[in-house]
């Protein structure tokens, strides 16, 4: 253990024990962290990064996990060194909250909802400092000015869930600095929150590091952020470590042939300027003229509210305006693509246009037929035109069905094909998107998540659809799998001629995809063009927001100037009210952006 | 352009008998499936209440005496190898001196009809109800809710009271009545269930592929809850060999002398500190065949599972 290290994971080795015999998680795994220093870890899923991070504190065997081999020296605040892998309870204990901390990614569950904030953070700071009530409390409200949480008295007597996700992990990181650590460990802190909230979250993290000599351990899947983030960064994949390098260097000359696989499928903001359409990754960009489009979905006026009912009468006391007057049109093979936050509105314009929610007004045409008056089975019929592929590859495949069943199951319902027919076109399908016979008989748990948003796809593309609305189809993938099924995609459309409504919150992803471009915010589009006029040219405020947001790929990048944290506005408003329709100024060629 | 519906070139067309053998191996193969998957235990639990099955059904065959007949010189004799034990009655007699053996095998029979079909009711009824409540939603499904709130709020054994002083105390009324008992708490599971995995992607996938609800329903939804309400059964199996006992007590169940398992312990309650196997050699019998459905169902839930398979 170098001088300077207050970290030093050596040759660890961390094995799960199950039904079907040992299973090695973490491998041989060696770096170490120096004070003030932050390197982050980084892997797809499976990689053993988190099991890494629980391992250091002492957590991994509540998982299940065992530290079979190796050792984890910690240099503590007396400058003794202990092995946390050998460490007794006790011992890990005191070290744990007080000297090393830890951020979960998920800020909702990791905050106890019955008790206030300032309770919360008061009990950290009571525990380990062996404070007064009113001391804790005084130091409570002074953490969550530092982790710049406005009105922090009030927030002090909130419960976690009056509070926005970017707020509550502002309180989770509040708590991990109530006893200033010297390590903190953030294990994916920023992965469940919005592009805009997590820039402000990892702007914090830098900037409490660099005030506090903290040393951080960043665990995480996104390039962009550990391009943000790190000084160091070691790329693990099946628990080993693949390769370790100062950031610069790790993005300029990649060593291993998986680091460089792994920066090759980061979609990067910007990478498709002047290009007039979607490109698989790898493939050469077309500069030629922008194709047109035959018109095939049109929107017009869609107004989709939900009710929000109290009291024990359930009275309907308010609406969410969930889309809020949206008017847009899909050429035949055009991709139209979707961005916007969480709750802005963008799945349920997609669901709602699939009429998988019932508008309240508005229309929408699918080549020219009115979908919003079908009811029954005109209405059953017509849907074999529009299909959908769901976020979670998980949740959208019936456990209890096989492959073929689920990919058959369109066709059965409509009757469209029978017997070897039907077969040969499952078959065809299944192959079409790259998965083999011999999983025709599997189960959907027996598919990883990529294999099963193939699947999604094939059982979309069964009813040969003319439009396929793509709800954020691979922001559960990892990177690698997401860019082979944005690929698929793209392949697909050019083959097939389809069109997507692809719903996204991830710019790098959209620029790729997209022909066009709509950005919603409060269940409004507030601007919409062609890929290259909104990326290149944005003109609504929100839109450069989210821009500026997106983490950069590139650890050389000057960092754009984030806008101010302020609070979200809700789209909730009282039962009547009826706001004035959108007015959309025309600032270039099919560019419009929502008039102040 | 490729237009996927063709069947792809260089693709064999797969022999039609294909399909048909497949859905055939489907339909006739779930019970040979699960027996294959059994380990060597569960086949023994399994054959033990197939044993159970078969004895209550074949209780006349193999009673030795009329479960009625009183033996008043041979009263109140403890079962074989305990003092004053007859080897003519190798579990005893009561207090009126019928023969334990044949009361437990008659009783046995009554008591597996009344559980299987009372069990059967609730489950049938409140799956029903609970899938209109989850799926429906809207009016119809408050008034269910309603409904289960008010069988929670009104006594059981008040509306048991009232019905049989109505329609009389007769087997098929009973068992109606046991059956009713237990339909709310199928109905609140099932719904919960139901409006879960309802709001699914997979099911919102079905919808969008222009499913019928019935599809929707039976492809998709019930197979999906199949195993909390298979454990929801087990549990309930026991509770109304239990709910029959406390029915009998109160004079509401079946009337002696006719034997059931519960009625026995009833009986058995006054000469528990004299003769105590009055009481015990039923209890067992119901703790056995509880036990035994417990296990089984257990093993079932994890058995019709396709993720632990």
């Amino acid at each position: 253990m170098s001088n300077t290290a207050i970290l030093d994971v050596d040759s660890l080795k961390v094995v799960f024990e199950t039904d079907n015999g040992p299973v090695v998680a973490v491998d041989g795994l060696s770096f170490e962290i120096r004070s003030g220093e932050c390197v982050a870890v980084v892997g797809e899923s499976g990689s053993g990064k988190s099991v890494t991070a629980m391992s250091i504190l002492g957590l991994g065997k509540y998982s299940g996990g065992r530290i079979a081999e190796g050792a984890i020296r910690f240099r503590r605040k007396d400058a003794k060194v202990v092995d946390l892998a050998a460490a007794d309870e006790g011992v890990l204990r005191t070290i744990r909250g007080n000297e090393i901390a830890m951020v979960f990614q998920e800020p909702m569950t990791s905050l106890n909802p019955v008790f206030t904030v300032g309770e919360q953070i008061a009990e950290v700071i009571r525990l380990h400092q062996k404070a007064d009530a009113a001391e804790a409390a005084r130091q409570a409200v002074e953490l969550l000015k530092r982790v710049r949480i406005p009105e922090p008295e009030r927030r002090f007597t909130q419960y976690p869930h009056e509070l926005s996700g970017g707020m509550r992990q502002r309180v989770v990181i509040a708590i991990a600095l109530a006893c200033s650590p010297r390590l903190l460990i953030a294990d994916e802190p920023t992965t469940a929150l919005d592009v805009t909230i997590q820039a402000q979250i990892l702007e914090l993290v830098r900037s409490l590091a660099a005030e506090g000599d903290m040393a951080v351990l960043f665990i995480t899947h996104d390039m962009g952020v550990v391009a943000e983030m790190a000084d160091r960064v070691v790329v693990m994949r099946h628990g080993k470590k693949v390769e370790e390098a100062a950031t610069r260097e790790l993005f300029a000359q990649p060593r291993e042939a998986y680091t460089r696989q792994l920066l090759a499928a980061v979609p990067r903001l910007g990478s498709m300027q002047g290009a007039s359409r979607p490109a698989r990754f790898g493939e050469a960009l077309t500069h030629d003229a922008p194709p047109t489009h035959r018109p095939l979905l049109e929107v017009k006026h869609l107004v989709t509210r939900f009710p929000v009912k109290k009291g024990v009468l359930q009275r309907h006391v308010a609406n969410v305006h969930a889309v809020d007057d949206v008017s847009f049109a899909i050429g035949a093979g055009e991709t139209l693509a979707l961005v916007g936050e969480s709750g802005c509105g963008k799945s349920t314009t997609g669901r709602s246009v699939l009429r998988l929610v019932e508008p309240k007004s508005g229309s929408v045409t699918l080549e020219g037929d009115e979908l919003t008056r079908l009811s029954g089975d005109a209405l059953r019929k017509k849907r074999r035109d529009m299909q959908i592929i769901f976020q979670d590859p998980y949740a959208a495949l019936d456990p209890r069905l096989t492959a073929f069943e689920q990919v058959a199951e369109p066709l059965v319902i409509h009757g469209v094909e029978a017997g070897s027919a039907l077969r040969d076109r499952v078959v065809g399908l299944i192959r079409r998107v790259g998965l083999s016979d011999e999983q025709l008989e599997r189960y959907p748990h027996e598919f990883s998540g990529g294999q099963r948003q193939r699947l999604c796809i094939a059982r979309a593309l069964t009813l040969s659809p003319k439009l396929i609305v793509a709800d954020e189809p691979v922001s559960a993938l990892d990177v690698s799998i997401q860019a082979q099924v944005v690929n698929l995609m793209i392949e697909l459309q050019q083959e097939l001629g389809l069109s997507y409504l692809f719903i996204s919150h991830d710019m790098a992803v959209v620029e790729r995809v997209s022909h066009r471009v709509a950005v919603m915010h409060m269940g409004r589009i507030v601007e919409m063009g062609p890929r290259n006029a909104v990326f290149g040219d944005p003109r609504h405020p929100y839109t450069r927001t989210l821009l500026a947001a997106v983490p950069n790929p590139d650890p050389t990048a000057s960092r754009r100037p984030l806008p101010p944290a302020g609070l979200l506005p809700s789209p909730i408003y009282p039962v009547g009210h009826d706001p004035a329709p959108p007015r959309y100024d025309e600032v270039g060629a099919n560019h419009f952006v929502l008039a102040a | 352009m490729t237009d996927l519906a063709a069947p792809l070139p260089g693709l064999a067309p797969a022999p039609n008998t294909r399909n048909k053998a497949r859905a055939g191996r489907r339909g006739q193969g779930t019970l040979a499936m699960l027996w294959r998957k059994a380990g060597w235990l569960m086949r023994l639990y399994i054959g033990l209440f197939v044993l159970i099955l078969l004895v209550a059904l074949f209780a006349p065959l193999l009673a030795p005496y009329d479960p009625n007949a009183q033996t008043l010189l041979a009263r109140l004799r403890p079962p074989v190898g305990f003092d004053r034990a007859m080897p003519a009655h190798p579990l005893g007699t009561d207090q009126l001196g019928r023969d334990m053996l044949s009361r437990t095998l008659y009783g046995l029979q009554l008591t597996m009809l009344i559980a299987l079909l009372g069990s059967l009711i609730s489950m049938l009824l409140g799956t029903a109800l609970g899938v209109i409540a989850g799926y429906v939603r809207g009016p119809l499904g408050a008034l269910i809710m309603a409904l289960v709130d008010i069988q929670i709020a009104v006594p059981f054994t008040l509306i048991a009271l009232l019905v049989i002083a109505i329609f009389g105390n007769s087997l098929p009324v009973l068992i109606t009545v046991i059956g009713v008992a237990g339909w709310e708490a199928y109905a609140r599971v099932v719904r919960a269930q139901v409006l879960t995995v309802s709001r699914m992607p997979f099911v919102e996938a079905t919808i969008a592929a222009g499913a019928t609800h019935s599809r929707i329903l039976f492809r998709h939804i019930l197979p999906n809850i199949v195993s909390p309400i298979i454990v929801m059964w087990t549990m309930t199996f026991s509770a109304l060999i239990l709910l029959e006992s406390s029915m009998s007590f109160l004079g509401l169940g079946v009337q002696p002398p006719t034997a059931t398992l519960g009625s026995m312990v009833g009986l058995g309650r006054d000469y528990l500190a004299s003769s105590p196997w009055i009481a015990v050699v039923p209890s067992l019998a119901i703790m056995f065949v509880s036990l035994l459905v417990l296990l089984i169902g257990d093993w079932l839930r994890d058995a019709l599972d396709v993720k632990l398979k």
